[in-house]
C-alpha cells in the first residue's frame, strides 16, 4: 500500500477533491438560501443537468466559458422562478414536486443533447489560474493555488453566503421567514416575495453548479450529474444549513469521491467492487444525517407552504 | 371559492382536477412535440391506440399498471401516517434483489411453493430497505425524504454489483458480453399465467387484491385506525396511547413491502425470467416507485381509487412508448414528460383537498403541541388533514371511519 500513497497520488487527489466539491458546494449553498426561508427543492439535481447542457451547448457554440457559465444560471433563474411558482404559489407537497422537476430536467437535457448535438465533442475547458507566489510553494501550491477562477470565486461565495444571511436585512428576512413566517408576515414581510427570492437565488446557483460540472469535465452526457443534486440537498442537513458546515462537507465528498476515482484508476479497487466503493458517499449521508438530527434542527417552516391568517 | 357549488358538484369537480392536471401536462408535451417538428395530434391519437386500442394494448397496460399499484398502494399507507417514502425505486430493487437470489439459491420447488416464496422474499426485501429510513426516522429524528433518496442510490450501486458479480449469467462470462444479467430464473417460480396468454400473469390480480386489502386494513382494522390517527396528529395519537414512533416505522416498513413486491412482480412476470439493469435503478423500475405516487395522488391517496388510477397512469408510460416510436422523437422525451405530470398532478392536488372539504376552504388544521417528533414534519399533515373527509364522498359509508 505504501508505494500507492505517495505524496504525488495524494497532491493529485486533494487538488482533485477540490474540484469535484465545487459543484456540490455552490448548489447546496443555493439550496441553503431556499431551506432557511422554508422551501425544500428537490429538483436541484434537474436544474444541474438543464444548467449543465446549457453551459456545455454555449460554450460548444461560442468558445467562451464565461458564456457557458452564463448560460447555465440563466436556464438555472428560470427554472428556480417555475419551482417557485409550484411550491409557494401553488403550495405543491414540496417532498414530490421537486421529484417531478428532476425528470423533466433529467429528460429534457438528455432531449436536447441528442437533438442539437448528438455525438459528445468535448469543449473548452477553465483555463488555470495560478496564484502568483502561492502557487510556487512546493505540494500546497499543487493542492490548493493552481485551480481555475471558477473555483477560487465559489469558495470565496461561502463567507458573502455567511454575511448575506446572518448580517444583512434580506438575510434577517429569509431566517424570519423560514422559522416564524406568521410574525414575519405580521410585521409586513412579504413571505412569497421572501421565497421567491430564495429559489430564484437557489436555481440561478444550481444552474451554475451544472455548467460548471460540464465546463470542468468538458463533456456532456445523459445524467451528468449522478445525483450530484441530491448529494447537494443531503449537504445541507449536513453542514447544518451554515455555509460553513456545507462547504466542509463538500470538501468532504469530493475527497471521498477523488479517493475512490483515484483507488479506481490505480485498481487497488477491483473492478467488480466498484459499484460498493460508490455507495459510500450515501452511507456516509446517512450516518450523517443521523448525528445532525441529533445536534441541529430545521427551519421550522421547511416544507410547509404559508397560508396567511391560519 | 366565491362561486357557490353543491356537495356533489365539489365532489365531481374534486375528482377531476387530477385528470385536468393530467391533460395540461400532455398539452405542454404538445408544445414540445411541436418544436420537436412532430405532429401532436398523430403523437397523441397514436398514444391512446398504443395504450387502450387493441387487446394487446390493454394487456400492456395493465402490466404497465401492476408495479405502479403496488407501490401506489404502499404509498397511500405511508401518506396516510404522514410519513413521506420517496424510496420505492429502491425498494423495488430490494425487492427484486431479495426474490432473484431466493430463486438462484433454493432448491427447485414445485410452482405453489416456489411462487409464494419469491413473493415473500420480494416483500422482505422491500420491507427491510423501508424499515431502515422508517426506523431512523421514528427513532434518531431523520428526515425520511432524504434518507430514502440515499438508499435510493445504495440499492442502485447494490444491484449493479450482484448483477455485474455473484449473480450474473454465468453464459454472460462465457461469451464476454457481460452484460449485467441473472440467467433464466428456475421456471416453477415463473408468475402463473391466465386466460390462456402468454404473458398475463398474476401480478395485475394480485395487486388489485393487495389494494383492497390495504382499504380493510386501514378503515377496518385497529393497526389502520392507529396508522391513520398517527397521521392526522402525532401529538393527540399520543396521548390516546398510540406508540406512535413504532406506528411510524411500520408505515415505512409496510410501504416498503409492497414495493418490493412490485420489484419480485417485475422480475419473475418479465418475458425473458430474468433480473437485468442497465446500471441505472430506472432501467430496472422504469421510474414506478416515482410514478406509484403519482398514482396514489391521481386515486386520492384512497386504495381502491388507486385502481384506476395506476390503470390511467400505466396506459400514460405504454401510450407514450407508442407515440414515441410513432412520431419518432428520442425516448428522452418520455421522461421529460413523466416529470411534467408529476409536477402537474403534485402542483393540483392541493386544489383537490380544498375542494373537498365541507365549506369550501381548505381545512388547514395545525397541530399545537411541538413534540420533539414534530420538528422535521411535512406539510403533509396540514394540506391532508382534510383527507378523511375525502374519503367519505368517495362512496365510502361513514362508519369506515369510525374507530373499530
Amino acid at each position: 500500500m505504501s508505494e500507492v500513497f505517495t505524496t504525488a497520488v495524494m497532491v493529485a487527489v486533494v487538488a482533485s477533491a477540490i474540484r469535484l466539491a465545487v459543484p456540490l458546494l455552490l448548489a447546496a449553498l443555493g439550496e441553503t438560501f431556499g431551506q432557511r426561508s422554508g422551501v425544500l427543492n428537490l429538483g436541484v439535481d434537474g436544474i444541474m443537468l438543464l444548467g449543465a447542457f446549457s453551459g456545455y451547448y454555449a460554450v460548444l457554440k461560442t468558445d467562451n466559458v464565461w458564456l457557458g457559465l452564463l448560460a447555465g444560471a440563466i436556464v438555472g433563474l428560470v427554472l428556480g422562478l417555475a419551482s417557485a411558482v409550484i411550491a409557494v404559489t401553488l403550495k405543491a407537497e414540496q417532498g414530490i414536486s421537486g421529484i417531478g422537476v428532476y425528470l423533466f430536467g433529467l429528460g429534457m437535457s438528455d432531449l436536447l443533447f441528442q437533438k442539437l448535438v448528438g455525438t459528445p465533442i468535448p469543449i473548452d475547458q477553465f483555463p488555470g489560474v495560478d496564484i502568483p507566489i502561492l502557487s510556487d510553494i512546493p505540494y500546497i501550491g499543487e493542492m490548493f493555488f493552481q485551480h481555475s477562477l471558477v473555483i477560487y470565486l465559489a469558495f470565496l461565495s461561502i463567507p458573502v453566503a455567511t454575511f448575506v444571511i446572518n448580517r444583512t436585512t434580506f438575510g434577517m428576512k429569509i431566517r424570519a421567514v423560514g422559522e416564524y413566517p406568521d410574525a414575519a408576515d405580521t410585521l409586513g414581510v412579504s413571505v412569497a416575495g421572501v421565497r421567491y427570492a430564495t429559489e430564484i437565488i437557489g436555481g440561478t446557483l444550481a444552474g451554475i453548479a451544472g455548467a460548471v460540472l460540464a465546463i470542468t469535465l468538458g463533456i456532456f452526457q445523459q445524467n451528468l450529474t449522478n445525483g450530484a443534486g441530491f448529494i447537494a440537498i443531503a449537504l445541507v442537513y449536513f453542514g447544518a444549513w451554515r455555509p460553513t458546515g456545507i462547504m466542509l462537507g463538500a470538501l468532504l465528498f469530493g475527497f471521498v469521491n477523488a479517493l475512490v476515482l483515484e483507488l479506481k484508476t490505480l485498481e487497488i479497487i477491483p473492478r467488480d467492487l466498484s459499484n460498493l466503493a460508490s455507495m459510500a458517499p450515501a452511507i456516509i449521508t446517512i450516518l450523517a444525517l443521523v448525528f445532525v438530527a441529533r445536534r441541529f434542527r430545521a427551519p421550522s417552516a421547511l416544507t410547509k407552504p404559508f397560508t396567511r391568517g391560519k | 371559492m366565491s362561486i357557490h357549488l353543491s356537495h356533489q358538484q365539489r365532489r365531481i369537480l374534486a375528482y377531476s382536477i387530477p385528470v385536468l392536471a393530467v391533460f395540461a401536462a400532455l398539452l405542454f408535451g404538445a408544445i414540445m412535440l411541436v418544436l420537436l417538428g412532430a405532429n401532436p395530434f398523430e403523437g397523441y391519437s397514436e398514444m391512446f391506440i398504443g395504450a387502450f386500442g387493441s387487446g394487446n394494448a390493454l394487456i400492456a397496460t395493465i402490466l404497465k399498471a401492476t408495479p405502479l399499484l403496488f407501490v401506489g398502494t404502499g404509498i397511500v399507507i405511508a401518506f396516510r401516517a404522514n410519513v413521506i417514502n420517496i424510496g420505492a425505486e429502491g425498494q423495488m430493487v430490494l425487492g427484486g434483489l431479495f426474490a432473484t437470489m431466493a430463486a438462484l439459491y433454493l432448491p427447485e420447488m414445485p410452482s405453489f411453493i416456489m411462487v409464494p416464496v419469491i413473493l415473500i422474499a420480494g416483500l422482505a426485501g422491500g420491507a427491510l430497505w423501508g424499515w431502515i429510513p422508517g426506523a431512523l426516522k421514528a427513532y434518531y429524528r431523520v428526515n425520511e425524504i432524504l434518507s430514502t433518496i440515499m438508499l435510493n442510490i445504495v440499492a442502485v450501486q447494490l444491484m449493479s454489483y450482484l448483477l455485474r458479480g455473484p449473480l450474473i449469467d454465468p453464459a454472460e462470462i462465457e461469451r464476454g458480453t457481460r452484460i449485467p444479467q441473472t440467467e433464466r430464473l428456475m421456471e416453477s417460480a415463473d408468475l402463473p399465467l391466465l386466460f390462456g396468454s402468454d404473458r398475463f400473469h398474476i401480478g395485475p390480480v394480485l395487486a388489485v387484491l393487495v389494494a383492497i386489502a390495504t382499504y380493510y386494513l386501514l378503515w377496518r382494522t385497529p393497526l389502520g385506525y392507529r396508522l391513520r390517527a398517527v397521521g392526522l396528529s402525532e401529538h393527540a395519537a399520543r396521548y390516546a396511547g398510540i406508540p406512535v414512533r413504532r406506528t411510524i416505522a411500520l408505515a415505512l416498513t409496510m410501504s416498503g413491502a409492497l414495493a418490493g413486491l412490485a420489484g419480485a412482480v417485475l422480475v419473475f412476470g418479465s418475458e425473458s425470467h430474468r433480473m437485468v439493469t442497465d446500471g441505472s435503478t430506472m432501467g430496472f423500475t422504469g421510474s414506478a416507485g416515482f410514478n406509484g405516487i403519482v398514482a396514489a395522488l391521481l386515486g386520492g391517496l384512497h386504495p381502491i381509487w388507486t385502481i384506476p388510477a395506476s390503470f390511467l397512469f400505466g396506459g400514460l408510460i405504454v401510450g407514450g412508448q407508442a407515440l414515441q416510436r410513432a412520431v419518432q422523437v428520442p425516448s428522452a422525451l418520455i421522461v421529460a414528460l413523466n416529470g411534467l405530470v408529476v409536477v402537474f398532478v403534485v402542483a393540483a392536488d392541493r386544489y383537490r383537498v380544498r375542494l373537498l372539504s365541507t365549506d369550501g376552504r381548505a381545512q388547514e388544521v395545525e397541530d399545537d403541541g411541538k413534540m420533539p417528533l414534530d420538528e422535521e414534519d411535512s406539510a403533509l399533515g396540514a394540506v391532508y388533514d382534510a383527507a378523511p373527509m375525502g374519503t367519505d364522498s368517495y362512496g365510502q359509508d361513514e362508519s369506515g371511519d369510525d374507530p373499530p
